[in-house]
């Protein structure tokens, strides 16, 4: 097993997971954000433009996007960043995987203005509050609050969804699993429950975070 | 359009047009964006790299036979998920302690894992410990993988459906005599699964997306085969994008139907009211911890 763990190297596995879930993370919040603001827009071409990337994205399989961008853009088209090949999946992974959670994030964000009733934004017109005001004291405080637990469940799904960087043998937990099982089949519960020990280090902590926060900055109704 | 009513004023005449400048400002962005994708992959799109779709062999021998597996590995999935899905979910709501402390650590558990680690785990039980070999390994690991998620993803729909319900339903079954058990299953449960009907049409989509995974374990889906006709006539582009829409088409076709479901059983007037098939999913995450975000799979 002291030979399995060593062969293995399961931390650096893990800090590529990390990077993996944080950079997507960052990259996915980004991008939602433009994607949710083109959406509640006034203009038509923005809305039609933020709905039909929801809808694409929503609908492909996230192996599809990552098999695009890693076999499609970056070895036939040869879009490449950086020297190194490892810089170079990282790159391609993230930018995979920001741009299908992106989707997601731009729906919670949808969602937590949906949850202010109408009244609210009347009543701040009724007080004499102009656009931006209205905006920043009345409708912003009470979107980002209902926001709040949908955004979390995506960085959470996120943060899982890390593994499908497996497929395009980027050397993250799922797959060292793989290849360590392949090495040593006797231990082939020991090598799962040890990965998937290592995943719910990272999401425990995230759920536990995103509830705690999201009940603290619930809108009384 | 309501987030629109929520955040805009009712426009005047300068705020329209101003709107009108604005969006067709969009429109010829949006319009150039698009004149640039093609401006840029126009050499993945020539007549060399695409007149293999014409061909009859492309379909009979890779798009049509991974179309088969993908459809065969989520029709299984869809089943046993289901049925595992609700057994978890009827279990969850058990008066006897044990058994909802059982099945409920059970949920939480498959929720927390991501599905391609339970893929791999049951592509390799199945390649060492059932020895069933290269060609029914890789369907087990897609198949268990699936099925164990989703279920627990089901089973969270049945319990938020049932909790839904109003007391009295549960109450006055119990008060005609009836055990437990029965009320649960000739009472609670039918009006359940009607509320939950649009969330597990939606969760249908996950299930087919999510078989694409499968290609991590060998196994021989619509994405494998594409890949390999495009090493195979150099043209992944267009391979890729092909199998993009043919993903989109079925699963807006599933969500279309989920729709449709919706509005029927909205507009009847048996029964609970169902609500939005996200919303519902994410108010089944609720109170979860290390196994949310189903919506995101």
């Amino acid at each position: 097993m002291a030979e399995m763990l060593e062969r293995a190297d399961f931390l650096a596995a893990f800090w590529m997971t990390l990077r993996l879930a944080v950079l997507g993370t960052v990259g996915a919040l980004l991008l939602g954000m433009v994607v949710a603001i083109m959406r509640v827009s006034p203009f038509t071409s923005l809305q039609f433009f933020a709905r039909t990337y929801v809808t694409l994205i929503r609908n492909s399989p996230l192996t599809l996007i990552l098999f695009f961008c890693v076999f499609g853009l970056q070895n036939s088209l040869g879009m490449r960043v950086g020297d190194d090949l490892s810089t170079q999946n990282l790159f391609w992974g993230v930018v995979a995987i920001s741009v299908y959670h992106a989707s997601f994030i731009a729906e919670a964000l949808r969602s937590g203005v949906n949850t202010i009733p109408l009244g609210q934004a009347e009543a701040a017109r009724a007080i004499g509050l102009p656009f931006g005001a209205s905006l920043r004291h009345v409708i912003m405080p009470q979107a980002v609050r209902g926001a709040v637990a949908p955004v979390g469940n995506v960085i959470i799904a996120l943060t899982k969804n890390t593994t499908v960087a497996a497929t395009v043998g980027i050397a993250e937990l799922a797959s060292r699993m793989k290849t360590s099982i392949e090495f040593f089949p006797n231990l082939l519960y020991l090598i799962f429950v040890l990965v998937a020990v290592c995943f719910v280090v990272l999401t425990l902590p995230t759920g536990l975070f995103f509830t705690w926060l999201s009940r603290k900055v619930a809108v009384q109704r | 359009m309501s987030a629109q009513n929520v955040l805009f004023d009712h426009p005047g005449p300068s705020a329209r047009q101003r709107n009108t400048i604005i969006t067709v400002v969009g429109w010829l962005a949006l319009l150039g964006l698009l004149g640039a994708l093609a401006w840029g992959f126009r050499a993945e799109f020539t007549s060399a790299k695409l007149s293999p779709f014409l061909e009859a062999g492309t379909w009979q021998f890779y798009i049509l036979p991974g179309l088969l597996a993908t459809l065969q590995s989520a029709a299984i999935s869809v089943v046993t998920s289901i049925v595992l899905g609700l057994l978890l979910g009827c279990g969850r709501l058990s008066p006897v302690r044990a058994v909802s402390n059982v099945c409920g650590v059970l949920v939480e558990v498959f929720r927390a894992i991501p599905v391609l680690l339970m893929m791999i785990l049951w592509y390799y039980i199945g390649l060492y410990v059932l020895v069933l070999g290269r060609e029914g390994s890789p369907l087990l690991g897609v198949v268990m993988g699936l099925t164990l998620y989703n279920a627990s993803v089901i089973a969270e729909l049945v319990r938020s459906g049932v909790h839904s319900l109003p007391r009295g339903q549960g109450e006055a079954g119990l008060a005609i005599g009836m055990t437990p058990g029965q009320v649960l299953t000739s009472i609670q449960l039918p009006q359940a699964l009607t509320a939950m009907l649009p969330s597990l049409i939606s969760q249908l989509v996950v299930i087919l997306k999510d078989t694409a995974l499968g290609s991590a374990i060998l196994y021989v889906d619509l994405l494998k085969q594409l890949q390999d006709l495009a090493t195979y006539r150099g043209n992944i582009i267009p391979a890729f994008v092909l199998g993009a829409i043919m993903y989109i088409l079925l699963n807006s076709a599933l969500t279309a139907v989920a729709h449709q479901v919706q509005r029927r059983l909205s507009r009847s007037q048996r029964g609970p009211r169902p609500g939005n098939p996200e919303r519902a999913v994410e108010a089944a995450a609720v109170g979860v911890v290390a196994g949310r975000g189903a919506d995101a799979d």
